[in-house]
């Protein structure tokens, strides 16, 4: 067991968890490699948000290992040490701090010292400055930079949490439905970021649009029911009579 | 570091309001003691020491804003830093008084000869020191509010339940400075004060000096919360307020900067109460009464919150409307005050700074820290 874990940027074993007798997770076991990116499909409810609840910390499993970096053990961390290790995530519901500029938004999640006295005497670097202006370019909110995130479209809220990702340069990025109220045109560019993110990061994305998945052309990973159905190509999973049937059955 | 950090904090606003309060400090007192009577300039004694306790009132709602106004925690019991601010400081002054007393006891206040009190209780020791009475002054409200935040924020107590928390707090202490056996008077509180640094309390000119002491400290203690508000802790507040989990996730621990904003604004409200009791002449028990602290959270929201600035002008313009009302219609000010309140909440979310703000550029947008219109209200 620890053998496979060893190498792995993350690694869930017989993972379990349950609301109210419910079990939303069931036995889920998921393994990462570094640099390595993953597609999470399956139908709503599977228990995609929930397995990245779980890694962030926000989500206690009742049993199961989380793994990141294969020793570090996620289950007895909090939300704020999981992510200053190096774990980033895109919230399902675009999640942006709405009075803050679109700047100061990619400037709080920028990778610097988190401690009260480190944020209370901070002085913004010409560093961290291109830093930012390079991710506000790289999402394409430059033109928006000093307006509040509350005016911004559905796609641009998702497109800042992205460059918020990015700003804090985790090692691992956890993407829950990029592609949602995006325009094809969006979407596809959309694909083509994170590809380029997933050339030095790790990355896990969740995603209903089966043609985005198809763009980003990585190995798939089908979710029913809190455990994993099928793995494989998507051309592999599709031809699944299992995952057919769950598809078609719901 | 000190000095660049808290230049940072002087913005526009900020230099506005400095130079306003410096000039306060120096022209009402100046008017006060140079002018004759008759003049149409001269403030009285009374008017200078009116005016010099709602500084402290604005000092009061300062500290509120800087934590529900930019960190969403709505303290409904910030009254008790203010109280424990002025009951350390009318220790200091009942040791001033010394065998001036009644009783002519040359160590114990009066109230504790009248207990038959044999000896001074160890906790009274040190407040006939002005500098241990002015550290008590800011470390009492400091370490209570260190302790319940500590315990509070740790275990992710938030919104209603918080405020709930703080209105427990200064009610418990009310119950318990009532009490003769806690040592602090009971409900008569500490009173009969004689000087104050060796000068004599009702002397005009000691009443001068403590309302410019007022101007300028709160002019200093709007400098420190217009730096923390501008610095990136300030930012890390704000999004705190409108996204705590958001915030964790990105690696901040919340916890930890509501803590600081937290007992910052706690030693404020205790400088504040420092002020208030000289000038006025008696610390009681009513002070910790719940509905002071709420009556400094609508200060706020008549103000403006989330502007700093609005803090001040809110509870100077109150606590005007309140000394005319309780002079005039006695029985409706109460009314009123729930009236202002429920009328800003509906119809000036921004409040009164917030209304300038729109009224000057001709949009909706003032710059407000961003408090969404209708979340004025808890
Ligand atoms: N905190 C919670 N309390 C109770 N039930 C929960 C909680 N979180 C998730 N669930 C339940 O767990 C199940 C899995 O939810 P989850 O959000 O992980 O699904 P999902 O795969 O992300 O679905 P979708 O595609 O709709 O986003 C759902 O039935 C959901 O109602
Ligand atoms: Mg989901």
């Amino acid at each position: 067991m620890s053998g496979v874990a060893e190498g792995s940027i993350l690694y869930l074993d017989q993972v379990s968890v349950s609301f109210d007798g419910f079990r939303a997770i069931n036995n889920l076991s998921l393994v990462l490699e570094p640099g390595e990116m993953r597609a999470i499909i399956g139908p709503n409810g599977a228990g995609k948000t929930t397995m990245m609840d779980i890694v962030t910390g926000k989500t206690r499993p009742d049993t199961g290992d989380v793994l990141f970096d294969g020793s570090i053990d996620l289950t007895r961390l909090d939300e704020a040490a999981i992510a200053n290790l190096g774990i980033g995530r895109k919230f399902q519901k675009p999640t942006v701090f709405e009075s803050h500029t679109v700047e100061d938004n990619v400037a709080l999640a920028l990778k610097a010292g988190r401690g009260v006295f480190q944020t209370l005497f901070h002085r913004r670097t010409p560093a961290e400055q291109s830093r930012i202006d390079e991710i506000l370019d790289t999402i394409r909110l430059t033109a928006r930079r000093s307006h509040p995130a509350a005016g911004l479209s559905h796609g641009q809220k998702q497109w800042l949490e992205i460059g918020m990702l990015l700003a804090q340069e985790p090692r691992l990025l956890l993407v829950d439905e990029p592609a949602a109220g995006m325009t094809d045109a969006e979407t596809a560019e959309t694909a083509e970021l994170l590809k380029r993110i997933a050339e030095k990061q790790s990355v896990i994305v969740v995603e209903h649009d089966m043609t985005f998945v198809r763009q980003l052309g990585v190995k798939v990973t089908v979710l029913h029911e809190g455990s994993v159905l099928a793995e494989g190509s998507l051309d592999a999973v599709s031809a699944n009579p299992r995952v057919v049937e769950v598809y078609l059955g719901r | 570091m000190i000095t660049g950090f808290l230049l940072s904090g002087f913005d526009r606003r900020a230099r506005w309001t400095v130079a306003v309060l410096a000039a306060l400090a120096l022209l009402v007192p100046a008017s006060n003691l140079l002018l004759p009577e008759d003049s149409l300039l001269h403030v009285s004694t009374y008017q200078l020491t009116l005016f010099g306790k709602y500084l402290t009132y604005a000092l009061l709602a300062l500290s509120v804003d800087l934590v529900w106004g930019y960190c969403g925690i709505l303290s409904l019991g910030h009254g008790a830093f203010f109280a424990l601010g002025g009951y350390a400081m009318g220790m200091y002054l009942m040791r001033q008084i010394g065998a001036r007393g009644v009783y002519a006891d040359p160590l114990l206040p009066d109230f504790m000869v009248f207990l038959s009190w044999k000896e001074l209780p160890w906790f009274w020791h040190g407040f006939d020191m002005a500098w241990f009475a002015l550290l008590m002054v800011m470390l009492v409200p400091g370490i209570l509010a260190f302790v319940i935040g500590w315990f509070a924020f740790r275990s992710r107590v938030t919104g209603v339940y918080l405020s709930i928390i703080t209105q427990a707090m200064t009610y418990a202490l009310l119950l318990a400075f009532f009490r003769n056996d806690m040592g602090f008077g009971g409900n008569n509180g500490l009173t009969d004060f004689k000087d104050i640094l060796g000068l004599p309390i009702q002397a005009p000119a000691t009443r001068a000096a403590l309302f410019a002491a007022s101007a300028l400290t709160l002019a200093f203690a709007y400098v420190i919360a217009s730096a923390v508000t501008a610095s990136k802790l300030g930012k890390v507040l704000v999004a705190v307020r409108d996204a705590e989990s958001r915030t964790r996730f990105i690696g901040y621990r919340v916890e930890r900067y509501k803590l600081f904003v937290w007992t910052l604004s706690a030693v404020m409200a205790g400088m504040a109460g420092a002020l208030y009791v000289p000038q006025v002449g008696i610390i009681n028990p009513s002070e910790f009464d719940p509905s002071a602290s709420i009556e400094a959270v609508i200060w706020v929201a008549v103000g403006g919150r989330g502007t700093l600035v609005g803090a001040l002008v809110g509870a100077v313009v109150v606590n005007f409307g309140k000394t005319w009302f309780t002079g005039a219609l006695p029985e409706v000010w109460l009314f009123a005050l729930g009236g202002l309140f429920v009328g800003v909440t509906l119809f000036l979310p921004r409040g009164i700074v917030g209304l300038f703000a729109r009224l000057r550029r001709g949009d909706a947008g003032g710059r407000t820290a961003g408090i969404p219109a209708g979340e004025a209200a808890p």
